[in-house]
């Protein structure tokens, strides 16, 4: 069964809390991962490796850079989980 | 012109015996054991269970995402160089005349372990990314060097046990070459894990008094029979010491040369014969211009194995002559253990504080002296050292050969 968009952002926002250190309630949809949230590419990883795991879903290493911002990764596995 | 000279003006320490120099200053002169029995499930399967972690741990000194990114050993460098640096009044230097010398014996050698463990049983994808950085033995240094934006050079000399000593003394050597006016310098280790204690083990090299811990670690007394383990890290600020005095820096004491020489004897075996110490010795008094007659104290490397304390005690004999005499010796590993990669710097620091306060530290756990050893041990409590100018000495060796001497003065 599909993913909400809704039920991902909270997973997201978990996630780059975990990660990253950053508040949850500061990370939304149109925030960029490494200009706003301060993600680095090695913690970037670390996001999507988090991320399969909980979502059960694959992110393919050549995607990653598509994923600019936390919507563009939240879209992405919303998709995915289709 | 004359040479540049090079003092001591910050310390920082997080160790067995505290989480700050000041801490376990006052617990080695109260002669305290940091050596506990090891309550990790792993402990139960080896053949020793006792070793001396840090007395607190980094997870109520440092945040948590910072930690995550971070091997033990490079957070234990984190720690003690924030307080070095702050102690020192957070010196303002030039970037580019700000360097950085931390040692390491191993490694993030906890990093690949654990690391390791993922990888076979959750797969490569779920190796952190983070692995390289955290394992590399320069990482402690480079961590550092970050964070303070040091440029004149970031390095690690790595030779076992005698690691710490080895990265203070290139300390000095870049402030005299005029490389650098500012380094933070020092050793950390953080190896408290069944691999390499059941390494040290099988060598036969660590105590297996697990029953009475705190007396495992028994430099010189008749009953030795090995080091015990221990982690944490230690931390100098070194200065040019006309740039500390234009800035009214607080000096503590000056480092005034280094001797290095190299076994070419065993991989791990002491040469009976110490000649490579004696020559360490006679050099180091030459490049700070001291005689065995300045000496009043030094910091032994006395690590409590039956072949090491004797063979240096001997070697120590020789080379100070009739003067070891005067020399109040300190084994300070029967209260700390021993820190590998930060022995070197840990016991720099407390010849710092030694010669400030004028205070040997004790050597505790000897019931019965070695009738081997004929220099003169400080004993249950410390022991005044004359006022005036005095010198001490601190001897580090490692496996491969390695012998390194540090000379320090009263400032």
């Amino acid at each position: 069964m599909a993913l909400s968009q809704a039920e991902v952002l909270i997973g997201i926002k978990e996630i780059v809390e975990e990660v990253a250190g950053i508040p949850a309630a500061s990370i939304e949809m149109d925030k960029n991962f490494t200009d706003d949230l301060d993600v680095d590419s090695l913690s970037m990883v670390e996001v999507v490796v988090a991320a399969e795991e909980r979502f059960g879903v694959k992110i393919p290493d050549d995607q990653v850079s598509a994923l600019a911002t936390v919507g563009d990764a939240v879209n992405f596995i919303v998709k995915a989980s289709v | 012109m004359s040479r540049r000279r090079v003092v001591v003006t910050g310390l920082g320490a997080t160790t067995p015996l505290g989480p700050d120099v000041a801490t376990s200053w006052a617990a080695l002169l109260a002669g305290k054991s940091g050596v506990r029995t090891l309550t990790q499930e792993w402990a139960s399967t080896l053949p020793v269970t006792i070793a001396a972690c840090v007395a607190v741990e980094p997870s109520e000194m440092m945040d948590r995402v910072e930690m995550r990114r971070l091997d033990r050993s490079e957070q234990f460098a984190l720690i003690a160089s924030r307080e070095a640096w702050k102690d020192a009044g957070s010196p303002a230097v030039d970037l580019e005349r700000l360097g950085v010398v931390i040692a390491s014996g191993i490694g993030g050698v906890i990093t690949m372990l654990d690391q390791y463990d993922i990888l076979k049983n959750k797969g490569a994808r779920f190796v952190s990314p983070h692995t390289v950085p955290m394992l590399m033995p320069n990482g402690p240094a480079a961590n550092v060097g970050l964070e303070l934006k040091a440029r004149a050079g970031v390095h690690t000399p790595v030779s076992a046990c005698a690691s710490g000593a080895e990265a203070v003394g290139y300390a000095m050597e870049m402030i005299r070459t005029n490389r650098a006016e500012v380094i933070v310098t020092g050793g950390v280790e953080a190896a408290v894990h069944a691999l390499p204690m059941a390494g040290f083990a099988a060598m036969k090299a660590l105590s297996t008094r697990n029953d009475e811990p705190e007396r495992a670690s028994r430099p010189y007394d008749t009953d030795r029979d090995g080091f015990v383990l221990a982690e944490g890290g230690a931390i100098l600020i070194l200065e040019e010491l006309e740039h500390a005095r234009a800035r009214g820096a607080k000096i503590y004491a000056e480092i005034a040369g280094q001797g290095l020489t190299s076994d070419g004897f065993h991989i791990a075996a002491p040469d009976p014969d110490g000649g490579g110490v004696q020559r360490a010795i006679a050099f180091a008094l030459r490049d700070a211009g001291l005689t065995t007659r300045d000496i009043v104290h030094l910091n032994a490397h006395a690590t409590s194995t039956p072949a090491g304390d004797v063979a240096e005690a001997n070697a120590l004999r020789a080379a100070l002559g009739a003067d070891a005499d005067h020399v109040a010796v300190s084994a300070t590993k029967s209260m700390t253990g021993h820190l590998l990669g930060g022995a070197g710097a840990i016991e720099s620091i407390f010849i710092v504080k030694a010669l400030q306060d004028r205070l040997a530290p004790p050597t505790i756990n000897i019931d019965n002296l070695d009738p081997a050893v004929t220099i003169d041990i400080v004993r249950e409590k410390p022991r005044a050292l004359p006022a005036g100018d005095i010198a001490a000495l601190n001897d580090s060796f490692g496996f491969g050969g390695h012998n390194v001497v540090l000379a320090f003065r009263s400032y």
